[in-house]
């Protein structure tokens, strides 16, 4: 006979809706993924995969639209923002996402991240910070830490010639037109918990229409940064969150009266 | 509706809100700027979108955003400022998505003046950005002329899934005008297979150029070519004056045509059996009409307001079956219709032989001025 083991009583994790079914190219142990489930739980929960446009990056991220399973669109590196900008303004009613790590924010497309974020611009930007270049092979990125070893700074980043880390979050927090600027982090469950409660609160903003809103997301290369996928994430804890505290930098008033 | 002065930037940007445009994005450049600023009140005014974005490289990718929503999107600019468009330029010819950019030439290279030039030719009909693409290029010689390309430059652009670029340097931007503005068209959203809007009842749907199984890409430039070709076959465009019974035939595109058409007709008046042949789609460009009109003329006069650009092309459908004179003024220098007939008069007077270097005879006279 039979045994349905999993029935509506006992489910308590299945692969969400806004979710597809192939399998992603991310290494083992990479946080990418995690944060993809995160933004495809959020949608599925607001009910909104069927008006919301996802903008991927480029970068190891480049294939999100395989995974997220709502419209989307490819940019150039680093030009996410725009292009989020362009379909938004002829589109207003509907929710644009990008997804983008920090070699294309922070390095190639600051100026396109930073005046999204002061014309106010009804998007919102998932910003993985991982340190690094992933996808070219492990490169120094505009985040990488002091002494942090990678391929274009082997002896590890020499803040002399090779200057220091962009701290984005702080950055833009700075400007009006922001409506939700926090940091989290995926290294445990807990964090991630919080990271999905952000990307949320983001994505309300958007909503709501309360601005730009962005969720800097720690997360790990365990590939780039040489490490195991369990070391990675003790890495991540003991050297990036001290670099880039986690927290709440910009909530805006209306934001923070929020009920959802 | 009755004839108006209007300035040629400002013609350009009603012509385009008439079309149905429905979001415009640019960045202030000599000498285009009066298209960004009229857009600036017009197009709120009329509830559609405009941005005045932080650079170019953001502006062609908000409206590479906005093209793939399926919606009748421009910018415009002059030459550092589409120079600075190329990625996102190629960006668009590679997801297969419509645009239309006006492109004000000036003279260059580098940051070069703000005086008309035709010294992007190549740079816009060629490609300019990476890949193999073929965007279309409408290089109008009036204001009258460019008003009436614009609903062209959207039917072909969302016709062939490409980009449309309406050429013209920084005097039709300038100059005023009485033209006659179309009427006023409604704005309407096709519903295409392919544009993203929300997968609401649908299948979603995605936009990429990324092709990383080698022999897709092969298709997909296979398919880019295709449509290419048809544009080819049919988006031919030019216009002839005088060319019944001449023997001479003056040919440039733009404002050089124009300024051509003063030299031809007086020529004419000095019994000159002269006409000229102004091509208006540089890209595809007419080589087959430029073929049969050497069987009737005895030797061509090309005119650019550069170093010979389109001259290649002419080259390329003559062939060395006849002689060729090339005459260019270079860096933002307008060339008077003097200068055109004294070139009429010496190519009449020694119209040379098929397989001279019209360009290299052109530096000779040049350096010896
Ligand atoms: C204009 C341009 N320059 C460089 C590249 C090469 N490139 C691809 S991905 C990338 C860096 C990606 O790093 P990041 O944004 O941090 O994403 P990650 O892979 O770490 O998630 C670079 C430099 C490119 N594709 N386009
Ligand atoms: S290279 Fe790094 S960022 Fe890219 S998939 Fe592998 S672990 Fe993740
Ligand atoms: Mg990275």
């Amino acid at each position: 006979m039979a045994v349905t083991i999993v029935n509506p009583q006992n489910l308590v994790y299945a692969r969400p809706k806004g979710f597809t079914d192939t399998p992603t190219h991310y290494c083992p142990g990479c946080t990418h993924g995690t944060a993809h489930r995160l933004v495809a739980e959020v949608l599925e929960e607001m009910n909104i995969l069927d008006r919301t446009i996802g903008v991927a990056p480029v970068g190891c991220a480049v294939f999100a639209y395989n995974y997220i399973d709502v419209d989307f669109v490819e940019a150039a590196h680093g030009r996410a923002p725009a292009m989020a900008t362009g379909i938004k303004r002829v589109l207003p009613d509907r929710v644009v996402f990008s997804y983008q790590g920090d070699g294309d924010l922070a390095s190639i497309g600051m100026a396109e991240t930073v005046h999204a974020a002061a014309r106010g611009e009804n998007i919102t930007i998932i910003f993985i910070n991982n340190a690094i270049y992933g996808m070219t092979g492990g490169q120094m990125a505009p985040t990488t830490l002091p002494g942090m070893k990678t391929t274009s700074s082997p002896n590890g980043r020499d803040v002399e010639t090779q200057g220091y880390p962009i701290r984005v979050s702080e950055m833009l927090a700075t400007l009006d037109g922001a409506g939700y600027i926090v940091r989290r982090s995926l290294h445990d469950p807990k964090n991630i918990r919080l990271a999905k409660k952000a990307i949320r609160t983001a994505f309300e903003t958007q909503v709501h229409g309360l601005g730009f809103s962005m969720v800097e997301l720690l997360s790990t290369c365990n590939t780039g940064w040489g490490v195991t996928p369990v070391e990675s994430l003790t890495w991540l804890e003991e050297h990036m969150i001290p670099a880039f505290p986690l927290g709440d930098y910009k909530i805006a008033p209306a934001v923070a009266a929020l009920k959802f | 509706m009755a004839r108006e002065m209007w300035k040629g930037n400002e013609a350009i940007a009603e012509a385009a809100v008439r079309a149905g445009l429905e979001a415009y994005f640019g960045y202030p450049i000599t000498p285009q700027n009066e298209v960004l600023e009229y857009l600036s009140h017009r197009m709120p005014e009329l509830g559609r979108a405009f941005v005045q974005a932080e650079s170019e490289p953001a502006v062609i990718n908000m409206v590479y955003g906005a093209a793939c929503t399926g919606a009748r999107v421009m910018t415009s600019s002059s030459s550092p400022g589409i120079s600075l468009m190329q990625e996102g330029l190629s960006y668009i010819a590679g997801t297969e998505v419509p645009m239309v950019l006006v492109n004000v030439m000036r003279g260059g290279p580098g940051l070069g003046n703000i005086a008309p030039s035709q010294g992007d030719y190549n740079q816009i009909c060629k490609g300019g950005g990476h890949g193999d693409y073929h965007p279309i290029v409408l290089a109008p010689a009036s204001i009258q002329e460019a008003v009436d390309l614009m609903p062209v430059a959207f039917e072909l652009a969302h016709k062939y899934l490409n980009i449309c670029t309406i050429l013209i340097d920084g005097s039709i931007g300038q100059m005023m005008e009485p033209i006659q503005l179309p009427e006023m068209q409604p704005v309407v959203r096709k519903e295409y297979g392919w544009a993203v809007s929300g997968a609401k009842g649908r299948e979603r749907h995605i936009l990429t150029s990324i092709y990383l199984d080698v022999p897709t890409e092969e298709k997909t430039n296979l398919r880019l070519l295709g449509r290419w070709r048809e544009a080819q076959a049919n988006e031919i465009r030019y216009k002839e004056y005088f060319l019944d019974d001449a023997e001479y035939v003056v040919i440039g595109f733009g404002t050089a045509g124009r300024i051509a058409l003063s030299a031809v007709r007086a020529a004419r008046a000095q019994g000159h059996k002269v006409g000229l042949f102004r091509p208006i789609s540089v890209n595809p460009f007419p080589y087959k009409r430029v073929e049969e009109l050497c069987k009737q003329a005895k030797s061509f006069l090309v005119v650019e307001m550069n170093t010979g650009q389109m001259l290649k092309d002419v080259q390329a459908a003559v062939r060395n079956r006849i002689p060729m004179r090339f005459y260019g003024r270079l860096g933002g220098v307008m060339p008077f219709p003097d200068e055109f007939i004294q070139e009429i008069q010496e190519m009449i007077k020694n119209p040379g032989k098929p397989d001279d270097d019209p360009a290299d005879l052109w530096y000779q006279r040049m350096m010896a001025r």
